[in-house]
């Protein structure tokens, strides 16, 4: 899209944050232009060409702007900058850094560096002179908080290039060049730390993209025990406002092992950003000991930024983790709501008037949204290393129903389901993730379930299904006393019922604000499912039907005892001495 | 309104329709404000020399020649401390009989607070009301709405909770009061001695609908005022935000826009998440709290209007009367405060969260035992036991009328865990059954 001559425009017609600019020249669409108003640049989008009025999406508010304003069009699309330092960063939807704003308000019209152009970084080389090359490939390394980043041959270089040289290790900052290429003709390529990618565009620099295997653990025991995500596996967390998709989103991104995570807030409260901002730098990465921060990044277009920004947010997300994820790193990618993104979508569609899909949707949502899921996955490098992207979205059905279109767009794109009910969040059984409903898809893909018989346990694949089974036996149970009630079922079903429960009370049910039952190691989860399925293996004396109950409110009181001690402590001991008592007396 | 030197007068409209007008003209900026043959008007849409003008109190009687005045201004408030005590309308313009206020011209609708530059709310708001305080706790900084059917005491609970709150202001948006809710606030503000630091907009039902768009970025204006260049923890109170989405939806179906869900536009998400992210804990000490009613109808959460607010405030309050205590409760289940976990066992005692979820639990447990009864099963004696362990909790904590600390709210709980139940079916962590079961 480069042009020698910028084209230029003038505003002609504006409605909200659409705005309808004549042009005198070339443009492309998605081409990023500044609308001129006053002494502000107001950053827009190309989104529809119309002889010669582009319409334009603007990422600003438009009150005050006139018709006749200077436009200058910029030659590109929207970019992410790509360098070291994006770690621990909090960015706005276009990737703004949001601390380098000056006053408590935002100001329409200030655009700020992603990147801090005077640090030093200790450079290492990797590659050296000679070498042959390609986008994406390392050309050295510095240490960003503890994660060694890869400087890379620029993903927007087409073709095979040759390593010309490469700058001894020491301390450059970002902008100082540290390769040079050269291509086929011998045409030299100075390289610098720093490059620049069009968001809406996949990074396709890997080699293969091969079917998920391996588990990403979460430390949530029903998304690892009962339906598991994998590293490169996309997830989405529907439910009705309420039932727990962000506590859900921010337990993930505490807890599962990543190497880095990137949190993109679209849409949705302002507070609950604060929220990470302010409790990721006092948290621990149980793996490394060091700070939550470190490894995170933070995209927030909250519900009261602009509207078309929001859109661009969860590209901005993406493209970061495509950077890293070209690195060789494990990186976890979060975004809360891609309903909002959605709506966004629809506001804008509704605004140029076109032919709307179902509820007012955009016809082609559901292609927007497979596209975009389509960018996650675990990947093959060309030189061997291995990298992921586990996207998991959530999604906010409008009035709870699963039935509408963003919910069974993404249900197409993504693998596993995690739906939130409202039953279970209003009787406080959290997550509140439907144990029948839900589903992972990888759990049926053979190179998983080799993985998890291999690194998990012989009998534990077994034993997963066999507590979906008892889960789903005790659903059918309950749904029997309902309809004929307690005392014209056989005892046998009440059985049946307060075995599923529970599994319910003991494994699915968590509480995300206790220290020690907030994550749960795999080494855990495996010890607990295999010491709840030989309880509910077992045979009980009951004379009626409410001892059932009563005795297996024990028993579950004494598991959630045990859940709230450190795994094999002298308490955890206890409770569990206490408990094969308690079984020992009832046992057939 | 002030007359301005940069005023451009017009006199040939284009078009009418029941909400706009259009006319050519040129200078014109996006939002800017205008009057219509004496009316107030806002620019909507600009389309080449083509402007079309939405007139807040409707077009009757509009003449094509009518005269338009453009005030090259966005909607705008003075701020001072002269506005404590007043009571204007939708314009910012005083209906208390007292003179204009003096001070700064702010515009309305101001931009969004940075982020980063936010402080994590974190300071407990007690109200007395236990369906609130030991459920759903409030925090200041935090956007909460009443989700209540039309006949319920809503704006009650509302005044009385913004008087036990103990802000520095307490600023009221009122959208379609009815002049008998007008009176009865200024009524109970008066009795409280509390008119002093209270500043209301009011819209009542006897003026057009869609002026009450303006009434919340009015209020909030003015706390922003208060709480940003004083420094002030300040309440605002939004009554009723389903007539401003009405007022949203008349609009936007004026203006031929393709309606979404219920009729409502496709922005209302948007419309209303700017509305409360006002919301905001400053770290230089000020803050903003908005409390706001939503009404349903027919207690349909799943209609668009609670539907988007659910998804935007932090938690809602949800009203019902108990049939069973005869009584008005807050709804221990659909009701929510996303932020009490920054408070709760923290500032309040430490066995406040498993009490709280115990009792709701319990009380979801008898809800189960009334379905069995109402379908003519035989009860067991854990049934019985719930739904008498039901009806005290609904009677001593959930009714609105309840007025104590959190302390007794605690032991309340406790005492009515100790006398229903045993320990394990209570099942909250052994430290605190050791320590709280009343012998
Ligand atoms: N795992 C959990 N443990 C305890 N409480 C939870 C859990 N998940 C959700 N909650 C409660 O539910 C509330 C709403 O959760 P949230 O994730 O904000 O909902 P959503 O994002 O779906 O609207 C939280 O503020 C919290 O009180
Ligand atoms: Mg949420």
């Amino acid at each position: 899209m480069e042009r020698k001559n910028k084209t230029t425009g003038k505003v002609a017609g504006i409605v909200a944050n659409l705005v309808i600019v004549e042009v005198n020249g070339p443009v492309a669409q998605n081409e990023i232009c500044f609308i001129v108003h006053n002494d502000e640049r107001l950053m827009a989008e190309v989104i529809k060409v119309v002889g010669v009025n582009a319409y334009v999406q603007v990422f600003e508010s438009t009150r005050g702007l006139r018709v006749g304003s200077a436009v200058e069009f910029q030659g590109h699309m929207l970019e992410v900058t790509l360098g070291p330092g994006i770690l621990s960063r909090n960015y706005d939807g276009l990737q703004n850094d949001l601390d380098k704003m000056e006053g408590v308000f935002l100001k329409r019209g200030e655009y700020t560096d992603p990147l801090n152009r005077d640090v030093k970084w200790t450079f290492k080389p990797l590659a050296k002179a000679g070498d042959s090359v390609t986008a994406g490939s390392w050309l050295g390394e510095v240490m960003e908080n503890s994660i060694p980043h890869k400087i890379m041959v620029p993903f927007k270089m087409d073709g095979r290039y040759k390593v010309k040289s490469v700058v001894a290790e020491g301390d450059y900052i970002v902008d100082d060049t540290i390769a040079v290429v050269t291509d086929e003709d011998g045409t030299e390529y100075p390289l610098t730390m720093v490059q620049k990618w069009p968001v809406k565009m996949a990074v396709r620099s890997y080699k293969e993209k091969p079917r998920p295997f391996k588990l990403l653990e979460t430390g949530v025991r029903c998304i690892d025990t009962l339906n598991p995500i994998t590293e490169g596996g996309t997830g989405f967390i529907p439910g009705p406002f309420g039932t727990g998709k962000t506590v859900l989103q921010h337990a993930i991104s505490k807890q599962a092992e990543a190497d880095i995570v990137i949190i993109a807030a679209c849409g949705e409260r302002a507070n609950e950003v604060v929220e990470v901002f302010t409790e990721f730098p006092e948290l621990d990465d149980p793996r490394t000991g060091r700070k939550l921060i470190e490894r995170t990044t933070i995209i927030a277009n909250t519900s009261n930024m602009p509207v078309a920004a929001r859109e661009a947010s969860v590209y901005t997300a993406m493209s970061l983790a495509e950077y890293y994820r070209s690195m060789g790193l494990k990186v976890l990618l979060m975004a809360d709501s891609t309903s909002r993104w959605a709506q966004a979508l629809r506001e804008m569609s509704n605004r140029l008037e076109e032919l709307p899909g179902p509820d007012a949707f955009p016809m082609d949502l559901s292609a927007v949204i497979s596209n975009f899921y389509s960018r996650a996955g675990f990947v093959y490098l060309p030189n061997g290393a291995t990298g992921s992207i586990t996207f998991i979205g959530t999604v906010s059905p409008a009035g709870g129903n699963l039935k509408e279109p963003v919910t069974e767009s993404t249900r197409k794109a993504a693998r596993c389901f995690y739906g939130l009910s409202q039953a279970r969040a209003d009787s406080k059984r959290y997550p509140a993730i439907d144990p029948i409903d839900s589903y992972s898809k990888y759990l049926e893909y053979p190179e998983v379930q080799e993985n998890l018989t291999k690194n998990v346990g012989e009998e534990w694949l077994g034993n997963v299904l066999k507590a979906k089974d008892i889960l789903f036996r005790g659903k059918e149970a309950m749904e029997q006393i309902n309809i004929l009630g307690d005392d014209s079922v056989p005892i046998s079903f009440h059985d049946r019922y307060w075995k599923s429960e529970l599994i319910d009370f003991v494994i699915l049910q968590q509480d995300a604000f206790d220290k020690i039952d907030a994550s749960t190691s795999m080494k855990r989860q495996q010890y607990m499912l295999s010491s709840v399925l030989d309880v509910a293996d077992s045979e009980f004396k009951f004379h009626n039907f409410e001892e059932v109950s009563g005795f297996f409110k024990e028993v579950i009181n004494l598991y959630k005892q045990m859940n709230y001690s450190e795994f094999e402590s002298e308490q955890f001991t206890k409770h569990e001495a206490s408990l094969q008592e308690l079984l020992k007396k009832r046992m057939n | 309104m002030e007359s301005q030197a940069f005023q451009k007068i017009y006199t040939k409209l284009t078009n009418i329709t029941k909400a706009t007008v259009s006319l050519k003209a040129t200078g014109v900026g996006y939002d800017e404000m205008a009057t219509v043959h004496g009316r107030l008007g806002q620019v909507v849409k600009i389309m080449g020399d083509q402007v079309v003008l939405q007139v807040f109190s409707g077009t009757e009687g509009i003449p094509t020649d009518a005269e338009v005045i453009f005030m090259g201004r966005p909607p705008q408030l003075r701020v001072s401390d002269q506005l404590s005590g007043r009571f204007f309308n939708a314009y910012g313009d005083p209906i208390d009989g007292g003179p204009q206020v003096e001070g700064e011209v702010r515009d309305i609708g101001s931009p969004s607070v940075n982020p980063v530059r936010r402080k994590q709310p974190s300071q407990l708001i007690a109200t007395g009301i236990a369906g609130i305080d030991l459920n759903n706790s409030l925090v200041s900084g935090q956007k909460i709405p009443f989700f209540a059917d039309p006949d319920q005491p809503y704006n009650q609970v509302m005044a009385s909770v913004a008087l036990r709150a103990k802000a520095d202001k307490i600023i009221l948006g009122g959208m379609g009061l009815t002049n008998d809710d007008y009176l009865f606030f200024k009524h109970v503000f008066e009795n409280a001695g509390a008119l002093d630091r209270i500043v209301s907009f009011v819209n009542t039902t006897d003026n057009p609908p869609v002026e009450r768009l303006l009434v919340p970025d009015m209020a909030l204006t003015a706390a922003e005022y208060f709480a940003v260049d004083k420094n002030e923890s300040v309440l605002v109170l939004l009554t009723d935000m389903t007539l401003f989405a009405d007022a949203l939806s008349i609009v936007s179906n004026r203006m031929d826009q393709i309606p979404s869900k219920d009729s409502m536009p496709g922005s209302l998400y948007s419309d209303l998440a700017r509305i409360y992210e006002k919301a905001v804990q400053f770290p230089s000490g000020g803050s903003i709290t908005i409390i706001a009613v939503t009404t349903l109808s027919g207690g349909d959460i799943t209609h668009a209007i609670p539907d988007n607010t659910g998804y935007i405030t932090e938690g809602q309050l949800f009203l019902r009367r108990d049939t069973e205590i005869g009584k008005v409760i807050v709804d221990p289940f659909r009701s929510l405060s996303r932020l009490k976990q920054l408070v709760i066992g923290k500032q309040t005692r430490e066995d406040h969260p498993q009490v709280m979820n115990a009792a709701v639990r319990l009380y979801a447990d008898a809800a189960n035992a009334r379905t069995k009864l109402e379908n003519g099963f035989d009860l067991t004696d854990y049934d019985e036991r719930t739904l008498e362990f039901a009806k005290a909790y609904s009677e001593r904590l959930l009714a609105i009328d309840v007025n104590v600390d959190t302390d007794t709210m605690l032991n309340i709980s406790w005492e009515l865990f100790s006398k229903h139940f045993n320990k394990a079916e209570v099942g909250v962590k052994q430290e605190f059954t050791e320590k709280y079961w009343v012998q």
